[in-house]
């Protein structure tokens, strides 16, 4: 009976205070993020626009900002591609392996380290990709060099510390693997069990369902977890800024010890040393930055939801 | 093409877990077998036993034999998905694929087969399929639409001309009707008895009109006592099952006395 009348009084009067002070506390945490993303904004845009607009001897051995920022803008590129590419395929992998291959037992301790593996700071990662990685790596490079040099990859000559874009380009796959599992294997494991089971009761075999019933239906989040990933690969600055031996213009030898720097890195080195002027200039390879990640997110939230809409119709 | 099944003496397990208990019967060819009983009696866990779609659940295992046509489902030599091939299935729920045209639903477990169709070939079996489910003449002009867009009777009959098209040994449905409306109900129903003639069905069914109906045997599935394991009750011509039963407790549950 009791409880009765006080739905009634919530459904006629008021709201209660609880409910208020909930909704207000949520339209400010709302707004709060959308403040913070202007003012970062146009914070870079103040700063940053007088930067694009400098006297030559600013930009080094450029002459114009683009001349200058082209390069960081490739090599931040390139290695976040490279990333993709070697952290993509293995991400799903383990994905698949947790939530559809491995028994309970062995999957969620996969589960728990993968996670655990974000929670590692990035200088780890940079000093582990300097004194472990790269030393490991370089008489790989050589190997490549002598028996792949025809591939442009790998023309060399081969770097001799092994503090390579393809070096860091590894690092950083390794830094956002595991933000691609989480959500892969988020969105495997939310497959439904009707079309698992419809695809296996055709006679499918794990693979076959995997094909017909969960990537379809996972494919989406697939997408998102690679962008998230991606983004992460862009705007990462203390693993490249240690790993990488920067010093040279666009080029896709990934091998050789003259290697474009990345925008965030390229900051994060030079910005103790600067003068108020050379700052402008970093800063606005920042709005660049700040830009490109923007403009990736967009493009994948159209192509998320453009296949949504595929799956609706 | 189609087969007879014999059980024996069949225990079906989750894990340590005994759920169903002692089952032996013969499914005939070209026939249509329905169980009833309560629910959580087993008779679903048993109808998937028959396809081997049990052991989808991790821990799950049986014992005992079930020979199709002389060949032992459960022989360590049998390929559970050369099973399932053979033996289709149709689920409580309509599940087609839904990112898959109402075509490509059709073909899905032909595709799996992974022999390359010819185009005319396909277009046979689909047309084929869909007539064998009755579902020809709705979709014929759109079968390049996502099947999700059906009606729910339409996706189930779209399921089982996904079935069939493969040209299984035996049908087995686990309440295929319990999803929809009595329209839709009574197509399936039509469906079944079309069906008969080229396949072996086995039915689930919560509808004791319905085993009525369709069936020609029925298997009356019951719990010993609560907590206990499933097992059959009685197996017997779906005539004598509902007119004079062998056991009382069958008796009991058909005319609504229990259960």
């Amino acid at each position: 009976m009791a409880t009765t009348v006080v739905a009634e009084d919530t459904g006629q009067g008021k709201p209660r205070l609880g409910d208020r002070v909930f909704s207000r506390l949520a339209l400010v945490a709302g707004i709060a993020i959308l403040v913070a993303l202007a003012a970062v904004f146009i914070f870079l845009a103040i700063e940053g626009v007088p930067g694009l607009a400098k006297p030559a001897e600013f930009y080094g051995e450029a002459s114009s900002f683009w001349g200058y920022v082209a390069p960081l803008l490739f090599g931040t590129v390139l290695a976040a591609v490279i990333a993709l590419v070697v952290a993509v395929p293995l991400s799903w992998g383990i994905a698949l392996t947790v939530s559809h291959y491995a028994p309970k037992r062995v999957a969620t301790p996969i589960a728990y380290v993968i996670d655990l593996l974000a929670a590692v700071p990035s200088v780890v990662f940079g000093l582990w990709g300097i004194s472990v990685l790269a030393p490991r790596l370089s008489p790989v490079y050589q190997w490549l060099e002598e028996h792949a040099g025809w591939i442009p990859f790998f023309a060399g000559p081969a770097s001799t510390t092994g503090r390579t874009i393809l070096t860091a380009g590894i690092v950083l796959a390794i830094m956002i693997i595991p933000i691609i599992t989480a959500i892969s294997r988020e969105v495997f494991s939310q497959t439904p069990r009707l079309h698992e089971e419809a695809a296996l009761a055709l006679g499918a075999t794990r693979w076959e369902m995997l094909r017909l019933a969960v990537f379809p239906y996972a494919r989406s989040g697939m997408v998102s977890a690679v962008m998230l990933g991606l983004g992460r690969a862009l705007g990462e600055t203390m693993a490249v800024a240690m790993v990488l031996s920067a010093g040279g213009g666009i080029s896709f030898n990934l091998i050789s010890s003259t290697n474009p720097a990345s925008i965030a890195s390229n900051i994060a080195s030079n910005y103790k040393e600067g003068t108020p002027g050379k700052i402008q200039v970093l800063i606005a390879t920042g709005l660049v930055l700040f830009l490109v990640t923007f403009l990736v997110n967009f493009a994948a939230r159209w192509v998320v939801q453009r296949s949504e809409r595929r799956l609706a119709r | 093409m189609a087969k007879s099944i014999t059980v024996d003496d069949l225990d079906i397990y989750y894990g340590d877990f005994l759920a169903v208990q002692g089952v032996s019967m013969t499914v005939k060819a070209r026939s249509v077998t329905a169980f009833i009983g309560p629910s959580g009696c087993g008779k679903s866990t048993f109808l998937r036993s028959l396809n081997r779609m049990h052991e989808v659940i991790p821990g799950a295992r049986v014992e005992g034999k079930v020979m199709v046509d002389g060949q032992s489902l459960y022989d360590s030599a049998v390929d559970p998905v050369a099973v399932r091939r053979q033996i289709g299935m149709v689920f409580q729920r309509p599940n087609p694929f839904p990112t898959m045209s109402i075509y490509d639903n059709v073909l899905a477990g032909n595709r799996l087969n992974s022999k390359k169709m010819e185009k005319s070939e396909a277009d046979d079996i689909v047309e084929r399929s869909l007539k064998g489910a009755n579902l020809w003449n709705e979709v014929k002009d759109r079968l390049g639409k996502p099947g999700m867009g059906l009606s729910g009777g339409q996706q189930q009959r779209l399921c089982i001309a996904r079935a069939i098209a493969v040209e299984p040994q035996v049908l087995l449905m686990d309440e295929p009707c319990s999803a929809l409306d009595p329209i839709s109900t009574s197509a399936i129903e039509d469906l079944i008895h079309e069906l008969k003639s080229e396949y072996t069905i086995v039915i689930v069914t919560h509808n004791m009109q319905q085993a009525a109906r369709v069936s020609d045997e029925t298997g009356f599935f019951n719990l010993k006592a609560a907590g206990q394991p499933g097992h059959l009750v009685e197996f017997n011509s779906t005539q004598k099952m509902f007119a004079n039963p062998d056991n009382e407790a069958t008796e009991a549950y058909i005319s609504g006395r229990f259960g």
